[in-house]
């Protein structure tokens, strides 16, 4: 039993722990086990490192005999960092419930964990049957999150998000069928080895049959424009601790689909449709943008500027170099962080006015000063400054983009500058100005516990700014890796810029 | 003729039915000679003739029996072991009904048990005249129970209307079975299929016939499309425990015939596959699409059940081992998960069925969580979340299909079950998204033998969703037998 089997599944027994514990110890004991897995998991990161192309903590025992599946788990350079943000957030969601869950308490924190299980197992797996498990079961908890501590129009939103997924998801089953019936396993490795060496040979219409199965279910969670309908209510909706679970975690099991499944099995499909898909992901970051812009509920702003951002991202990996990659990859961390943040603290502001319309706020610095520096520290990092963190991703994607198209970079550079429009004026109109005297009396600052919340993600977004050294070679290192096969084993014919990443990655 | 007495272990091999039918009749001689305070006696006698029989379907040997009018291999053993658990959860979750409704009558217990012989009788046969005898056997104890309730005028027009029209269909599959005899000359399975194989065989086109009436007959019997008319009506008018059994045995039981003919009536099973093909999409659609608008949750579930019976047919369209073996694990998965989910409802209905609603469901969570969490997971196996035996159902059976490349026929299917997510859906939002209604009326805690039907019919969903080898190894080397 490796130290990954323990992370992944310490998770699902706290949740059967608490089902059976106390209701009065259920936040406590959510607290502790999740900072307990929080800690191991940082043990992860040291063997991971230092080998980012191999997977680590490697466990491949069988499961079920016919058809042969295994629990396959294994870790590298591209899940690493995302276990880490699934086991740091979830901790932090348990902090901001603190007061504001009253209700069945005990089931939210053990829904909590089960969704903890069901996102780390998705970036662990490395069986498609495993894997879509993972995925399977990360929907339900998020589903009762949503449903039952959401705000008014909860159920809708809960149902609406449920039926989108499993939409796409079934999808996904098929396809994960039909390459068993190709290949006569489950197992990723050994089906990517497969493809490779030639041993099944997929005809150019079913592999992108099988693409755009697969590439339907992520984009769908991403969510990708047009697909994103589901997201701005499912973010008002859920209680913070939902959002922010469903925009750092969940909405990365979209992307890392994309770069760990999609691009490796599919490569040819890949890169016949990157240019559809750019120019939806383009579409995206400026819709996002646009809507973004006039929302007058702080939430839903917030959740269209996630459109905007995982635009980016998907961005970053149909561009196929390797700057574009790893910005994207870097600013899955990077949404993560900053997005969560900001629904956190748009969280405590509601706790204090139950009110997520903006205009409902003003002058909100003045009462809390504390809470007005916190925003603009996370409003600039998401926005971009450089010295934070989604400078870097922003940046690293941009210049992948440029490198196949300087129109598609250009386009998504408005993107950049919408951004800061939308979050500073946001900024502008909820902290600057006078406070009314109703607002004025109920505004306290940060409480410590709040203090405690959000430092870790201030700590993140500046340490990700400013030292990428920490994070980015992992990353890197196997996404070259999975580059070098991707444009090696792309249909001849494709214009192939695999020759431009040595020298990126150099200079970098 | 030479006259041949059966050999002593040809006695063996019926052991559960001779169990069970010795059993029954033991009951309603009992109720005769005995006083109404012994009435609780006959809900353990069943329970334990249920179980023996159970034993006796393991134990038994494989081999022809009477003259091979029965055989037992596999697949008989399988399905002979799940309608008789099937039967057992109907009689555990049924005594606190029947107390509740003042209707412990010994009767109810007999039916049960000659239904089961029934059931047990159609999947071990090899003759087409044992099937049709099982399928009366089965079907007329079944009548009976739809209108168990004789004062209640929703079980009368249930039976009554189960009765015309499940009679009807089995003089299709009769005349189907008169057809198959006029062409082949023999009632026996194994010698049609010779015939069938033989250079000597009759036309196809004549041998097609027989077999589509007689699936016409079967398909009746798993409520497929067009043939489904019957199952919202009987479902929601027949008592919720009767509902349980009838979705779960006489279906299992049929499915099991449907797929012996598919093995022995080679291509003329081969040619009808497009009018399988049709029947599974058009139960799936029909299903779903109409189990969206209902408000009445056995309706809601018979609607389902329908839909189900569609998802079962994709892998007898798929006409292979692999199907054979995905249709045993679904027809296990689909019962415990089913009769779970019914078990519920009967709860929930209280005295006089009277809360069937699915407004009814408002806030279970909230009065009996234990009861809303049962509920919920069956929804879920239904709906075919992961780590739930629908799952693996599902799984096995679009796996199957694939095999067979029957590609457009899997993403169908699989979107449908996108589409079936919703009404599952509504029931858990009630139940855990809305809080009870006003003036809710109080809801007692439910009795024990309920109780342990639900408990393990999870487990059961459980196990299958988490360690389906164990029943899968066992079906598809049944499959194969």
């Amino acid at each position: 039993m490796s130290l990954l089997d323990v992370v992944l599944f310490l998770p699902l027994l706290g949740f059967l722990a608490l089902l059976i514990l106390p209701a009065g110890v259920s936040r406590s004991a959510a607290l502790g086990i999740s900072l307990v897995i929080f800690v191991l998991s940082l043990g992860l990161i040291g063997t991971v490192t230092a080998a980012p192309d191999a997977y680590g903590f490697e466990g491949n025992t069988p499961w079920i005999n016919t058809p042969e599946i295994h629990y396959h788990i294994g870790l590298d350079g591209l899940g690493l960092w995302l276990v880490i943000l699934s086991t740091l957030l979830t901790p932090i969601a348990i902090l901001v419930s603190w007061k504001y869950i009253e209700q069945r308490v005990q089931l939210f924190y053990a829904f909590l964990l089960l969704l903890e299980f069901g996102v780390i197992g998705v970036f662990v797996s490395l069986d498609l049957f495993l894997f879509y498990v993972f995925w399977e079961v990360s929907l339900v908890p998020m589903y009762f999150l949503i449903g039952i501590w959401g705000h008014d129009r909860r159920i809708y939103a809960a149902v609406k998000f449920f039926l989108y997924t499993m939409a796409g998801s079934v999808l996904m089953l098929a396809a994960i069928i039909f390459l068993y019936t190709q290949a006569g396993t489950f197992d990723y490795v050994d089906i990517l080895n497969q493809l490779r060496s030639g041993r099944i040979v997929l005809s150019a219409q079913a592999e992108m049959l099988l693409f755009l199965a697969f590439f339907l279910s992520f984009a769908i969670k991403v969510p990708l424009f047009p697909l994103h309908t589901w997201l701005p209510d499912a973010h008002v909706e859920a209680p913070t601790a939902g959002s922010i679970m469903l925009a750092s975690v969940m909405l990365k099991m979209g992307t890392y689909g994309l770069v760990r499944f999609c691009l490796p099995l599919f490569p040819g499909a890949a890169h016949r449709a990157a240019g559809w898909i750019v120019g939806l992901a383009i579409v995206g970051i400026i819709y996002g943008a646009l809507v973004a812009m006039v929302q007058p509920n702080m939430k839903k702003l917030v959740a269209y500027s996630s459109v905007s951002h995982l635009g980016f991202v998907v961005l970053g990996i149909f561009s196929f170099t390797q700057a574009g990659l790893d910005g994207a990859v870097y600013q899955m961390l990077n949404h993560g962080i900053s997005t969560g943040a900001l629904f956190m603290l748009v969280g405590f502001m509601y706790e204090r006015r139950h009110s997520l319309e903006i205009a409902a706020y003003g002058g909100v610095a003045t009462p809390a000063p504390h809470l007005a520096i916190v925003f603009l520290i996370t409003t600039l990092a998401s926005i971009g400054l450089p010295m934070l963190n989604n400078f870097v991703g922003e940046y690293l994607v941009l210049q992948g983009a440029a490198q196949v198209s300087m129109a598609s970079a250009a386009a998504a550079a408005v993107g950049v500058i919408l951004s800061a429009c939308y979050m500073l004026w946001l900024y502008q109109r909820a902290f600057y100005g006078r406070a009314s005297e109703s607002l004025a009396h109920h505004m306290p600052d940060l409480s410590k516990r709040e203090w405690i919340a959000v430092v870790p993600l201030l700590i993140l977004m500046l340490w990700m700014g400013i030292y990428t050294q920490t994070f980015l070679p992992a990353i890197s290192a196997r996404n070259a890796s999975i580059l070098q096969e991707v444009n090696r084993s792309a249909t001849a014919g494709v214009p192939s810029p695999s020759g431009v990443s040595p020298e990126v990655a150099n200079a970098r | 003729m030479p006259v041949s007495f059966p050999a002593g272990v040809e006695y063996l091999r019926i052991l559960p039915e001779i169990i069970l039918t010795l059993a029954g009749v033991l009951i309603m001689l009992l109720e005769a000679v005995w006083s109404d305070q012994r009435r609780t006696v006959f809900a353990p006698i069943s329970l334990a003739a249920l179980a023996a029989a159970l034993w006796a379907a393991m134990a038994s040997s494989y081999g022809p029996a009477f003259s091979s009018m029965l055989a037992i291999g596999g697949s008989a053993t399988f399905f002979r072991a799940l309608v008789i658990v099937v039967g057992l959860l109907a009689v555990l979750a049924s005594s606190e009904y029947l107390t509740r409704e003042r209707a412990n009558g010994a009767e109810y217990y007999a039916l049960i048990l000659f239904s089961v012989v029934g059931q047990c009788v159609m999947v071990a046969a090899n003759d087409l005249l044992m099937v049709f005898v099982g399928l009366e056997i089965a079907s007329i104890a079944s009548y009976v129970l739809a209108g168990y309730l004789r004062d209640d005028p929703r079980n009368n027009e249930a039976a009554l209307k189960y009765f015309l029209l499940g009679s009807f269909a089995t003089a299709f599959l009769l005349y189907g079975v008169a057809w198959m005899y006029g062409l082949t000359g023999s009632t026996n399975l194994s010698i049609i299929r010779e015939v069938l194989l033989s250079s000597g065989a009759p036309s196809l086109g004549l041998t097609g016939v027989a077999a589509a009436l007689i699936f016409v007959g079967l398909a009746f019997k798993i409520s497929a499309a067009p043939f489904q008319i019957w199952a919202p009506d009987v479902y929601q008018g027949a008592p919720a425990p009767v509902s349980a059994f009838l979705s779960a045995g006489p279906k299992a039981a049929a499915f099991a015939v449907l797929v012996i003919f598919m093995v022995h009536f080679g291509a003329t099973a081969e040619q009808l596959q497009p009018v399988l093909w049709a029947c599974a999409l058009a139960s799936m659609v029909i299903g779903n699409f109409a189990a969206i608008q209902q408000s009445n949750i056995k309706r809601l579930l018979a609607y389902s059940s329908i839909a189900h019976a569609g998802y079962v047919l994709v892998a007898v369209t798929a006409n292979s081992e692999i199907g054979a073996a995905a249709v045993m694990f679904y027809m296990a998965a689909y019962a415990l998960t089913n009769i779970g989910a019914f078990a519920v409802v009967t709860h929930v209905a209280r005295k006089g069925e009277r809360f069937v609603s699915m407004s009814d469901f408002a806030g279970l969570s909230r009065r009996q969580p234990a009861m809303a969490a049962m509920l919920a997971l069956f929804l879920l196996s239904l709906i075919g979340v992961p780590l739930t035996g629908g799952f693996f159902g599902k799984f096995y059976i679009f796996k199957a299909a694939l095999d067979s490349h029957l590609v457009w026929l899997t993403v169908l299917g699989l979107l449908n079950s996108a589409v079936a997510a919703y009404y599952y859906l509504r029931v858990l939002v009630l139940m855990y998204f809305h809080e009870p209604g006003e003036g809710a009326e109080e809801l007692p805690a439910a009795g024990a033998s309920l109780q342990i039907a639900v408990y393990a019919c999870a487990i059961g969903t459980l196990v299958l969703g988490i360690l389906p080898d164990w029943v899968l190894d066992y079906a598809s080397k049944a499959a194969l037998k």
